[in-house]
């Protein structure tokens, strides 16, 4: 491989779309216990093979108990120039409570990582932030910080904030997820959801940006696939307000989420009606209210439906839910022992961290592993 | 003035080796080219008479007759082609408008035929439609802002109703063909087809005739300027309405068919008396302005109790994407649109040439104006002028269109030869004429059976395209420009159709 091809700023990224088969692995502990970085780190080095070095990233949620009401957010800098223009966005909209750069361990696997800081963020009154003359009534935080985020991103020239979520955060670059797992230290972080992503990109450019978990607000996707809805779904989510800057799918399954589950209202439990919608065939063969649902979903989200190969694992604060396309065009296998709960690419990652699982099973195409938050800490 | 001789277009050959004088030519003919002369016993033609609808050279038993087109004499001249020099001496010679039928058959760009389709390839399966279900199934109608569903212990209800929609097994429509245009074998044909394939014809705007009545649940009426033969039944046995605005052959002009076409069966189809002229005025007399559709728009679902889409045809202009965001915003549960290559029974050729613009620009701009504006849920696209393939449909589908509407197509599987003489009412075929000795040569049935035919060809095409693009419903097609790229195009012309030009990945 060669390191010329590997770009690490913000101005690097491709103005393509970049296809890419991968490995994901996600833990949760349902009671809310936290667990270090360690198990997800050994899990997803077991799928070394399916990475090609370039991109690796964990998103961990849990971690920062003392803000844990507060925006944290971790931002990538090209150099302090792009940081002192983001600093001083920041701090028109925001207090910030505290930041820090984001601690690393040097090693040579890593070549040439860009600045990365961390914030922890209160926001001040939006009405009187916000640029556009917005109803009141019909404006929520999160609103913001996704308007502000897909700005900030578009616009700040060698900034990108890569997680803006609460109590949780993503860690990712350009490398092995083993090494950029060491290189974030997250073996020093508690949490009681982890998941994790390695990337093989069928595209020689990878940046750390691009590098996945994606996330948005408590949003973090992980994701083996190459969607052939992409333009499609991209088209859809764009007429509701979502721009999206990295042409990845990842990106659009990500704002599909938001959209649905948080502006739409979605129950997570009907998610996959829409994503991917049961067969018309099966859908006939339901029983009379079940179908009419179906169908009306598959009508109204037909913009929604992900189509062609992917297996998703998506974190946020309250659950974690994998999917897998309806026809089960990507790997994607469960398991649980006593509270966890185990999603993986591959069951050799399962078998590393928990040898002797209560039960292992393979997810139907179209049908969900949801696992929820019992309590917090 | 000119010779007759150069007007003749096409060369009628007879091979007298092979002719037995059985006259089949001659009974076969409506524009009396073939007559048998008893005292020579052989049959002669007048090559000037003939129009190039090949009948007589597809029925002859002996294979003796042989029509090819005649190339004109005139002097080479690059400016005044032989079609102008031609025209103005039939012009000085009736003093009349130019008639022609069917679409345009002028070379300008078809889009489709510079747009490529994508297939998948190791980063991304495709799919073999024989081993996985392919799903093509498509609905028309409008979709509400949002959903509300009540979760109810672990049961989900659904509270919003969706309105009315059409659901069709496949992306395909048979457009508007009218009873008076064509013949009742010729309706019955597409009418029969419909309900077989699961999708729907369109009336047209000659009312519905009572041998048609059995087909209403695979039917969509047309409400057209004339006003022929709607009233409450007709509105209300119908599975759709679609207002009919402008048709692409004729951007903003009416039709007319003549008095002597309409028959006691026509004039009691359309509600008028017979022998009498059936007008269309170009405006609908009642249609000023956008407020005044909006108002006919709900008149109609007021009639049909908000039971049935309605929906609006309009042809492709200049102005389509406003156009097509006000019919939406007047009410409109589908909008379609037939670009300037559509078909036409009778149309003046200058401006069946020369007015309008290529559905495939048309779709585009809509499709992009629909979504900028966050409307196009509100409504179904359905494009229509000149899908000549499945290729086509699958380009318009990725281009943003829910369905399209075949109807040249359509006639070309019961027989259609495309000689463009339709408003002569001498079709050979059956098709569009109404005398009875031609329009017997028309079998419903058989014709039934070749238009499911296509339509069952043309579906499992898009299949095979859906799924060597790793697609398994065609929702995930739609509007999906991701998989087309142009070529030989202009940078303009990639900007309005939305596409990259091929080469360039994603």
């Amino acid at each position: 491989m060669s390191m010329a091809l590997i770009k690490n700023r913000k101005s690097d990224i491709p103005d393509f779309r970049v296809s890419s088969g991968c490995a994901v692995f996600g833990i949760l502990n349902e009671s809310g216990t936290c667990f270090d970085g360690r198990m997800i780190l050994e899990g997803i080095k077991m799928m070394h093979d399916r990475s090609n070095g370039l991109g690796g990233g964990f998103a961990a949620y849990g971690i920062y108990p003392q803000y844990k009401n507060d925006w944290a957010f971790h931002i990538l800098y090209d150099d302090d120039a792009a940081r002192s223009r983001m600093e001083d966005i920041l701090k028109k909209s925001f207090a910030i409570l505290y930041f820090e750069e984001i601690p690393t361990k040097r090693s040579a696997a890593i070549d040439n990582p860009p600045i990365i800081f961390r914030y922890f963020l209160k926001l001040k009154d939006i009405y009187s932030l916000y640029e556009r003359n917005v109803p009141v009534d019909s404006f929520s935080e999160e609103d913001f910080i996704v308007d502000f985020v897909l700005k900030m991103n578009a616009r700040v020239q060698g900034a990108y904030i890569i997680s803006s979520g609460k109590n949780m955060g993503i860690f990712k670059g350009v490398g092995f997820p083993e090494d950029i797992g060491n290189y974030f230290r997250i073996d020093e972080y508690k949490g009681y959801l982890w998941t994790s992503h390695g990337r093989f990109p069928t595209n020689s450019v990878g940046w750390w940006g691009g590098a996945h978990p994606f996330g948005l607000l408590n949003w973090s996707v992980v994701h083996n696939g190459e969607i052939s809805s992409y333009g499609r779904n991209q088209r859809y989510v764009a007429s509701l307000g979502y721009e999206c800057s990295l042409s990845t799918d990842t990106e659009a399954i990500t704002y599909l989420f938001d959209l649905l589950a948080r502006k739409k209202n979605i129950d997570l439990e009907i998610m996959n009606m829409i994503l991917a919608a049961p067969l018309w065939e099966r859908i006939e063969r339901m029983p009379e209210d079940d179908r009419e649902l179906a169908m009306t979903l598959r009508i109204m989200y037909g913009g929604a439906l992900i189509n062609g190969p992917f297996s998703i694992i998506v974190g946020h604060n309250d659950f974690m839910y994998a999917l897998n396309d309806r026809i089960k065009l990507r790997p994607m296998v469960a398991a649980r022992k006593n509270e966890y709960l185990y999603v993986s690419s591959e069951e050799s990652a399962i078998i590393k961290v928990c040898p002797k699982p209560d039960i292992v099973w393979r997810p139907e195409g179209g049908i969900p592993v949801i696992g929820r938050i019992r309590k917090k800490d | 003035m000119p010779l007759k001789l150069n007007q003749s277009e096409f060369v009628v050959e007879r091979d007298l080796n092979k002719c037995i004088s059985c006259e089949v030519c001659v009974r076969q003919c409506s524009n009396d080219v073939h007559e048998f002369d008893a005292d020579d016993k052989t049959v002669l033609s007048e090559c000037s008479k003939c129009i190039g609808c090949h009948r007589c050279e597809s029925l002859c038993p002996t294979e003796a007759i042989t029509i090819r087109k005649k190339e004109a004499e005139f002097k080479e001249n690059s400016n005044w082609q032989p079609a102008h020099i031609k025209n103005i001496y039939r012009q000085a010679d009736s003093g009349g408008v130019l008639l022609t039928g069917m679409g345009s058959d002028k070379p300008h760009t078809v889009y489709w035929d510079h747009i490529l389709f994508n297939a998948a390839q190791v980063t991304n399966p495709s799919i073999d439609p024989l081993r996985e279900p392919m799903e093509i199934k498509t609905f028309i109608g409008a979709k509400p802002e949002s959903l509300e569903i009540e979760k109810i212990g672990d049961e989900f209800k659904l509270k919003t109703k969706l309105g009315p929609h059409l659901e069709l097994s496949t992306p395909i429509l048979i457009s508007a063909m009218s009873y008076g245009s064509i013949s009742l074998n010729a309706c019955k044909s597409l009418a029969s087809a419909a309900e077989a394939f699961g999708t729907f014809y369109n009336t047209g705007e000659g009312g519905m005739h009572k041998e048609l009545a059995r087909y209403a649940k695979n039917t969509i009426v047309q409400v057209a300027s004339g006003r022929f033969g709607v009233d409450r039944q007709y509105l209300r046995s119908a599975a759709a309405v679609e207002i009919k605005i402008g048709q692409g052959a004729k951007p903003g002009i009416g039709g007319h068919l003549p008095g002597e076409k309409v028959t006691a069966d026509i004039s009691g189809t359309r509600m008028i008396p017979q022998g009498s002229d059936a007008i269309s005025p170009a405006p609908h007399h009642d249609i000023y302005s956008i407020e005044d559709l909006a108002q006919l728009i709900f008149a109609i679902k007021e009639a049909t109790d908000y039971l049935k889409p309605v929906g609006v045809k309009v042809s492709a202009v200049h102005n389509i994407a406003p156009i097509a965001s006000g019919i939406v915003r007047a009410g409109a549960d589908f909008v379609s649109i037939d670009g300037f290559r559509g078909g036409t029974g009778a149309a003046p050729q200058a401006i069946r040439d020369n007015v309008g613009i290529p559905i495939e620009l048309a779709l585009a701009a809509v499709d992009t104006r629909l979504r900028e504006e966050g409307i196009r849920h509100k409504a179904a696209i359905i494009v229509a002028g000149s899908m000549r393939s499945s290729s086509d449909i699958i380009k318009a589908i990725a281009l943003g269109a829910d369905a399209v509407y075949i109807a040249t197509a359509a006639l070309i599987a019961l027989g259609c030869h495309l000689c463009q003489k339709c408003y002569t009412g001498k079709c050979n075929w059956g098709i569009a004429t109404q005398d009875p000795y031609l329009t017997k040569r028309l079998n419903p049935s058989i014709g039934t059976r070749k238009l499911s035919g296509l339509l069952r060809a043309w579906s499992l095409e898009i299949k095979e395209m859906l799924g060597g693009a790793g697609i398994n419903a065609i929702e995930s097609l739609r509007g999906n420009k991701e998989h087309l790229r142009g070529i030989n195009l202009s940078e303009t012309e990639l900007s309005i159709l939305g596409i990259k030009h091929a080469g360039q990945a994603w």
